[in-house]
Parts: C-alpha cells; sequence; structure tokens
C-alpha cells in the first residue's frame, strides 16, 4: 500500500470499525446521539469537500443543511414518511438552493468567498426564524412522524433502527462522495483549487465545474439535515445556527480539510467534546469551541490527516510504499495553512 | 486572408493610465514561428495576455483563423484551439504530470475512451521526454521538468496557436539544450508565437522576429536581418556616439 | 408618507453606525490584507460597556462610550500581535484565527454578564422625542446622527487630508502595495486594527440602546457590516458608506414594510453586487491570480 493509501486506512479502518460496532457497544443513549451526530458528519463531508477539494473554504454549509431538514420535516407532516423519498427530495431541495445561491457566490475565492458563504449561513439562520409560517419560526417544526425505511415497513422509533438507517444513508452518501472524488471529475476540481489559471488556459469552464461542486455539496449537506430530523424528530433554528458552522469547519480543520474521514472522525470528536465540556462546564461549550479553534488554526496546518503523512516518512521503506498516486484529493495542498492563496 | 492563422489589428491594452500596448499589428501565417523579443516593460506578456483573453483590450481586433475573438475569455479561446504557456509554469502541484496532461486534453469522462486519453497522455509526455515522471506530483518536480510539463499540457490539445511566455526562463544551462532540442520538434502546422529573452532560443526556433519597444511595434524581420537593425540596437543599447 | 418617515430616520441612524463599523472592517481588509471576522465582538465590547456603565447620567454615557472605544482599540491591537506568526502563511489561516477570536470574546462576553440582552441608561434628555419642523422624532437616533456624521465627517479629513491617509487609501485600493510603500506591514495593520477596532467598540457604545447588548449582538453588527463590505467593494470607504445607508434602510423600512422579506432583500443585494462585481478572474502575467479572491 502506498502512504496515502495508509493514512486513509488509517483514519477510515477505525471509524469504521467503531460506527459498525455500535449497537453492541454503545447504550440506547449514546447510539441515539451517535446516530444524530451522523447527520453532522455529512454535514462535515460537505464542508471538507468545498474547502479542501475545491478549495473554497466555507461557513455556509448550514444552509442548505438547514433547507435539508425543514423540507423533511414538512414533508413527513405532509403524509410523506417514507425515508428514501424525503432524502431523495431533501437533497434534492438543497441542491436546488445551492444552485441559485451558486450563481452569485461562486464567483468569488478564498476568503471572500469565505465572507460571503458566511452571511449566507447567518442569513439562512434568520430566515428559519423569521418564517413563522413554514418553519414555525423559534419554536421550530414540531409534531413531525417518523420515518419508515421501505414502503409497509416498521416505525423507525428506536434507537437501534434509527441508528442503522443513518449509518446506512451515510455510508452510501459517504461513498459516492468518494467516488465522485477519485474519478476524473475530482481531478478537475483539484485542478481548478490548485492553478484556475491553467484549468481556463486548457479550456475549461472553470466557473461551471465550480458550480457543480458547490451544488453537490449542497445536496449532501442537505442529506445530512434529512438525517438529523429523521432521528430526532424536531427541528429548530438552533440546530441549523452559527455555532455549528463552526463546529463544523473547526472538524474540517482539525480532520484535514478534503480528508472526508478526517471530516467525519473529527466531527464525532468535537461533537463528544462539546457535549462533554457542556456536561462538565455547563455553558462554557463556545468558549471551549472558540479556544480550539485558534489552537487549530495555530498548530494543526494541514489537519491531522495533512499531519499523518508527514508521519508516515518515518516508517520503514517496505511499508511505506512507492510514490504517492495521484487522484485521492488528500494531499491537503491547500489546506488551512499552505499560506497559497486560492483566488 | 485564407492562410493566416492569426491576425492582430490595432490592439492597445490599459492598465489605468499605463498604456502596455499601443496600436500593434500583428500577422501570423499557418506554421509560422514567431519571436517576440523587446526590453523589459515592452509589452510582451501583455501581449500574451491579450491573445489568450486574460486581459481585455480597450482598442483593436484579435482574429484567429478568421474568426473574431477578441471578447472572448481564455477558456473559450482555448477551445477554439490555443494554448498557452506562463512565464511561470502553471500546473496543478497535487496532481501527477499525467494527470496534469490529461486535464490539459480537456474532455471529462467522455470519449474518447479513458484508455486512449491516457496513452495520449503518456505519448504526450514521452515526445518531451518526460515520460518517466508521469506518476510524479507536478509539485514535487524541479524547474526544468516542469517547464516541459507544461508544454506537454500545452500541446496534448493539439493547438493550432502556441503561445511561449518567456519558455528558457530560469533554466540552467544544463536544462537549455533538452528546452531547444524540444522547441525544434513541434509539430509543424503549430503556429507558434514565442516571447523570448534568451537569443539562443530566439535564433534557433523563429522564423520572423518582432521587436516591441513601449507597447509598439518597432520592427518585424528575419533573426538575422534584426540582430543589425539599427533602430533596435538603439533601444537595446542606447544611441551610438556621434564621431566628433 | 408621514408615518415612514421615523423608520427612515431610524434607518439613517443605523446605517451610519454601521458605516462607523464597516469601514474599520473593509480598511482592515483592504489596507490590512485581513478579513477580521472579530470585528463584531468588537462592537460587542462597547455595547456591553454601554449597558454596564451608563447610569442616566451624562457622565455615565462619556465613560461608556469612551470605554468602549477603549477596549475595541485594545483588542483590535491585541488581534494584530495574535495575526503576526500567521501572516506567512496567508489570508485564510488569519481570517480563521480571527473567528476563533470572535467565538471566545463572544462566549467571554456571555459568561461575564449573562445570556439575557441589555439595555443601557441613556439620559432622560435624550430619550425623549424632539421637534423638528412640526414633527416628532426620536431624539436619542438624532443624536446618534449627529454624533456618526460628525466622525464619519472627521474620519474622511483624515483619509483624505493627511499623509496617513493617503498611505492606507492607497493601500486598501492596490492590496499588493502592502508589501512595498516602505511601511511596516505589521504596524500598519496593527494600526488599521486598532483604529477599527476603536471605531467599533465606539459604535457599539453609542449604538447600544438602538441594537441592544445580547449574545447575538456582535454576529448580527458582523453579518450586516460584511454585508455592508461586499456591496460597498471590498477596500472602499465611500462604497461602504453608500452601501451602510442601503443596509440601514433596509433593516428599519424594510422591516415595517416587508417583514419577511427582510433578510432576503439583504441577500438579494449582496448577490446582485457578487454578479456585478466579479466576473470570472483575468489573470495577470506569470499566471498568479489576485491574492485577495475573486476580481473586484
Amino acid at each position: 500500500m502506498t502512504g496515502r493509501r495508509l493514512v486513509a486506512a488509517g483514519m477510515a479502518g477505525p471509524v469504521a470499525v467503531v460506527l459498525l460496532a455500535a449497537p453492541w457497544l454503545f447504550d440506547g443513549y449514546l447510539l441515539y446521539t451517535t446516530a444524530r451526530v451522523l447527520g453532522i458528519g455529512l454535514l462535515a463531508v460537505s464542508v471538507a469537500v468545498l474547502t479542501g477539494t475545491a478549495g473554497l473554504p466555507t461557513l455556509g454549509q448550514v444552509a442548505p443543511y438547514a433547507v435539508g431538514a425543514y423540507a423533511t420535516g414538512l414533508l413527513a407532516r405532509a403524509g410523506l414518511t417514507l425515508g428514501p423519498a424525503q432524502l431523495l427530495l431533501a437533497g434534492l431541495a438543497a441542491a436546488g438552493f445551492s444552485v441559485l445561491v451558486g450563481l452569485a457566490v461562486v464567483r468569488t475565492r478564498g476568503v471572500v468567498f469565505l465572507m460571503v458563504t458566511l452571511a449566507v449561513g447567518e442569513l439562512a439562520a434568520e430566515a428559519a426564524e423569521q418564517w413563522q409560517g413554514v418553519t414555525g419560526g423559534t419554536d421550530g417544526l414540531t409534531g413531525i412522524p417518523a420515518a419508515v425505511a421501505w414502503p409497509g415497513g416498521p416505525a423507525l422509533v428506536g434507537d437501534r433502527e434509527l441508528y442503522w438507517y443513518a449509518l446506512a444513508v451515510s455510508a452510501v452518501a459517504v461513498g459516492a462522495v468518494a467516488l465522485v472524488l477519485r474519478s476524473p471529475a475530482g481531478a478537475l476540481v483539484r485542478g481548478c483549487r490548485d492553478n484556475e489559471a491553467r484549468m481556463r488556459a486548457s479550456g475549461h469552464r472553470v466557473t461551471g465545474y465550480l458550480l457543480a461542486t458547490y451544488t453537490g455539496a449542497g445536496a449532501v449537506a442537505g442529506i445530512g439535515g434529512a438525517l438529523l430530523v429523521t432521528t430526532q424528530r424536531y427541528v429548530s433554528p438552533a440546530d441549523v445556527g452559527f455555532q455549528l458552522a463552526a463546529l463544523v469547519l473547526l472538524a474540517v480543520i482539525i480532520g484535514g480539510a478534503g480528508s472526508i474521514w478526517g471530516a467525519l472522525a473529527a466531527a464525532g470528536l468535537v461533537v463528544a467534546v462539546r457535549d462533554w465540556a457542556a456536561a462538565g462546564v455547563p455553558g462554557h461549550g463556545p468558549l471551549l469551541l472558540g479556544l480550539l479553534f485558534m489552537v487549530a488554526v495555530f498548530l494543526l496546518p494541514r489537519g491531522v490527516a495533512g499531519a499523518l503523512p508527514e508521519l508516515v516518512r518515518w516508517l520503514p521503506a517496505p511499508v511505506r510504499g512507492g510514490p504517492a498516486r495521484a487522484g485521492d484529493g488528500r494531499a491537503g495542498a491547500v489546506a488551512v495553512g499552505a499560506g497559497r492563496e486560492v483566488s | 486572408m485564407a492562410c493566416e492563422l492569426l491576425s492582430v489589428t490595432g490592439l492597445t491594452c490599459r492598465f489605468g493610465r499605463l498604456v502596455a500596448l499601443d496600436g500593434v499589428d500583428l500577422a501570423l501565417p499557418e506554421g509560422e514561428r514567431r519571436a517576440v523579443i523587446g526590453p523589459n516593460g515592452a509589452g510582451k506578456t501583455t501581449l500574451v495576455n491579450a491573445l489568450t483573453g486574460a486581459v481585455r483590450p480597450v482598442r483593436g481586433r484579435v482574429r484567429l483563423a478568421g474568426r473574431d475573438v477578441t471578447t472572448a475569455g481564455p477558456a473559450r479561446r482555448a477551445r477554439a484551439g490555443v494554448a498557452r504557456t506562463f512565464q511561470t509554469p502553471a500546473l496543478a502541484d497535487s496532481l501527477t504530470a499525467l494527470d496534469n496532461v490529461l486535464l490539459g486534453l480537456r474532455r471529462g469522462s467522455g470519449s474518447p475512451g479513458r484508455r486512449e486519453r491516457v496513452l495520449r497522455a503518456l505519448r504526450g509526455l514521452d515526445e518531451l521526454g518526460i515520460g518517466g515522471l508521469a506518476g510524479v506530483p507536478a509539485g514535487q518536480l524541479g524547474h526544468g521538468q516542469r517547464r516541459l510539463l507544461e508544454i506537454a499540457v500545452a500541446l496534448v490539445a493539439r493547438p493550432r496557436l502556441l503561445l511561449l511566455d518567456e519558455p528558457a526562463a530560469g533554466l540552467t544551462d544544463a536544462d537549455l539544450p533538452q528546452l531547444l532540442a524540444v522547441l525544434g520538434r513541434l509539430p509543424e502546422p503549430v503556429t507558434v508565437l514565442l516571447v523570448e529573452h534568451h537569443l539562443d532560443v530566439v535564433t534557433a526556433v523563429a522564423d520572423t522576429v518582432t521587436v516591441l519597444h513601449q507597447g509598439r511595434v518597432l520592427a518585424t524581420d528575419k533573426p538575422t536581418m534584426i540582430a543589425t537593425h539599427p533602430a533596435v540596437a538603439e533601444v537595446y543599447l542606447g544611441k551610438p556616439e556621434r564621431p566628433c | 408618507m408621514d408615518s415612514y418617515l421615523i423608520p427612515v430616520v431610524n434607518g439613517v441612524a443605523y446605517g451610519l453606525l454601521l458605516f462607523v463599523v464597516a469601514a474599520g472592517l473593509t480598511l482592515a481588509f483592504g489596507a490590512g490584507g485581513v478579513l477580521n471576522l472579530a470585528h463584531g465582538s468588537f462592537y460587542a465590547l462597547g455595547a456591553y460597556a454601554a449597558a454596564v456603565l451608563t447610569d442616566g447620567s451624562w457622565a455615565g454615557l462619556a465613560l461608556a462610550i469612551a470605554t468602549g472605544a477603549v477596549a475595541g482599540a485594545a483588542a483590535g491591537g491585541l488581534l494584530s500581535v495574535g495575526l503576526a506568526p500567521l501572516a506567512r502563511r496567508g489570508h485564510l489561516p488569519q481570517a480563521l484565527l480571527t473567528f476563533g477570536v470572535a467565538l471566545v470574546l463572544g462566549a467571554l462576553l456571555v459568561l461575564a454578564f449573562g445570556p439575557d440582552d441589555l439595555r443601557p441608561a441613556i439620559p432622560s434628555i435624550l430619550d425623549q422625542s424632539v421637534s423638528v419642523a412640526g414633527r416628532a422624532f426620536p431624539g436619542y437616533r438624532l443624536a446618534v446622527i449627529g454624533v456618526a456624521a460628525a466622525l464619519a465627517a472627521a474620519g474622511w479629513l483624515v483619509l483624505t487630508r493627511t499623509r496617513t491617509g493617503a498611505r492606507i487609501r492607497a493601500m486598501a485600493a492596490d492590496p499588493q502595495m502592502l508589501a512595498c510603500c516602505g511601511s511596516n506591514p505589521r504596524l500598519v495593520l496593527a494600526g488599521v486594527l486598532a483604529a477599527g477596532g476603536g471605531l467599533a467598540g465606539f459604535a457599539g457604545a453609542v449604538g447600544a440602546p438602538i441594537l441592544g447588548a445580547g449574545p447575538r449582538t456582535g454576529d448580527l453588527v458582523l453579518l450586516l457590516s460584511l454585508i455592508v463590505v461586499v456591496l460597498g467593494g471590498l477596500g472602499s470607504v465611500p462604497g461602504a458608506f453608500l452601501a451602510a445607508i442601503a443596509v440601514g434602510q433596509v433593516r428599519s423600512v424594510g422591516v415595517v414594510l416587508v417583514p419577511e422579506l427582510a433578510p432576503y432583500l439583504l441577500f438579494a443585494a449582496m448577490a446582485l453586487a457578487l454578479l456585478v462585481r466579479y466576473r470570472p478572474v483575468r489573470v495577470p502575467a506569470g499566471g498568479s491570480p489576485p491574492a485577495a479572491g475573486g476580481a473586484p
């Protein structure tokens, strides 16, 4: 195995093992929480794809996430309780939202993109609060009926059922993302990130590619939102607010922008730390989040997934394998600290 | 004119108050090898940028094979058959040399098949003598290798017009022969416009030389004639001493 | 018609306040090269200073405003120190650090002052309606307009009539000038962040009776400032002025006219600005695109 593959396996392995063994390892509440966190994990994957693979750092993916979440809630209340249908429609709604927003937003790069997406995320949160008629305002959507995994199937109410459903959906979504990133399409997007001028000079329609990536990432975030609502059967502006955007970006920084496994693992870690901190030192959650953010920015220029290849160098050669193969998107070359700005 | 590939008339480019190009006329018949030389600040890179669509002129026209492309951006012109290299090689550093060349082929996952595209890309690398570097990430290549890789990326798209922006810049004496060999072997039908300081490269590659000075065309002639052109000498070396 | 006059006036006050804040943000970006996401928290420092230090007396108000300005300036200066080690790594890590600082500052303020919204106590004279041309206007808002306008005018004089101001404007107009000009970039950044922070803190204290002081204040002001900066053009102070006035009107008159559409109006305005201003990047020689992101 090559060095990069080792790193990927190193990250994906433990995550996968833990997730598969969870129903036997975790108690009911922890299982339920993990099911909820998987939805946030998909949001983190969406941010990782934009920030790392496309080189567009974002604080605004909570917007399509919210669209997917509220769409699912509304569909369920209107009688559509078939899980996969909810996911599909939520994903489509989020993608549609992203395409419209993206037309304006995808023209910017780097820090300006960050700024604009921050505004998008905040405005979405504000809209969730203001649009009383549709979103229920600050009270949120309640009375959301349970989903069913297949037509005529049992209602997903138990911790185990919800967990398996969430795990299955996440696995499919993450698998699809991984496949796309490995494909020639992934190389196109990474090319745009690395050298936009070269891509244009070779005839590529860069803005179109980035818009497609933005839309796809929006769909993934929307499916994450749908999962959230299916598990907790409730959604309010607090679920899709600013703190979540910050938390997820932090997870991506820690996990290494562009590494979807890193993003997933880090998302779980950050949520765990936040909840543990909230229990241990109530009210200090946001403070801890901010401090972690500052520390991460200073210490982890490429995130853990970026730092691991450095560690791999110390391994003996046969274990390390040959030169790194391209196309796996984990170079993190434009991750948080490479210092090279993308425009 | 039927066999004129590139026709530039009255090209004027301004950046604020600075006039980088002032009414430049240029006509390249198909297959010609033209070098553009001139002191620093003469407008050579602006010319390349204007020809590729990276910079919009305030006046003038650019025609490619009879088609007016003056308002077309870089991507559209590339699809019309223009390829370029940059002063500092522009490559996707996290991708391998092979992937970089594949990006130059421009197609997504469409036709022709992936296998044929990979073979064509590998052949492109071989023709430039860097076939062995196919699996190396571009960011890890030396400067001379990056230079050659960028030319491979430009050529794989089978362009009609190839614009080279100072290909010899930054090359060591050891790398130079390989570049000269590559430039001497460029496919026949490709029209080449080469911006360069290095006179060895100019004399080896160019049929005709255009001298730019302060955004204007000073002279256009064969390389040997340019060397003895009085106005050119004045521009490069200053006015000759008047005998008393 | 009459019934809209008060929202319009409120909107002007709101807009001028936003301008004072956004001017610091846009200059920090243009001349300092830093997207300061902690700017909203600097405003919040001033707002909380007003909530805590005012007691209905003029002295209290003056103290609050002074404290807010000083706290903001100090925070700005400290931030520039924290940003220094990241200067090599580029704009994004710096912006992310300011984001972390914003989170920390916001959390500290809530820990210190509680999660509720606080209201300052202003001198009773200002709290009344003032009669102008036979119509009644909220007194405090008129005062805010006066103060903010004076501050804006003073700032404008500094920017256009002094050498430092000219230098800052030149740097803001052309980010690539940062490296030359003979100025120490760290000093410029410290100066711009401190001045901007001071302005934000000042505006926070002055604006506290209007915008309040609570956990969401900093976020709201940051959001609006960012929109103002995008609308007005990065690094452009005159642009920020016009945009701030416009946003102020949307937030006051717009909320009255079409309450449910107000967030979308702002987003639509921002999207329009992006569509108009950001064309596909044109590449300068050498293939390296401009550092700030997008070609305005």
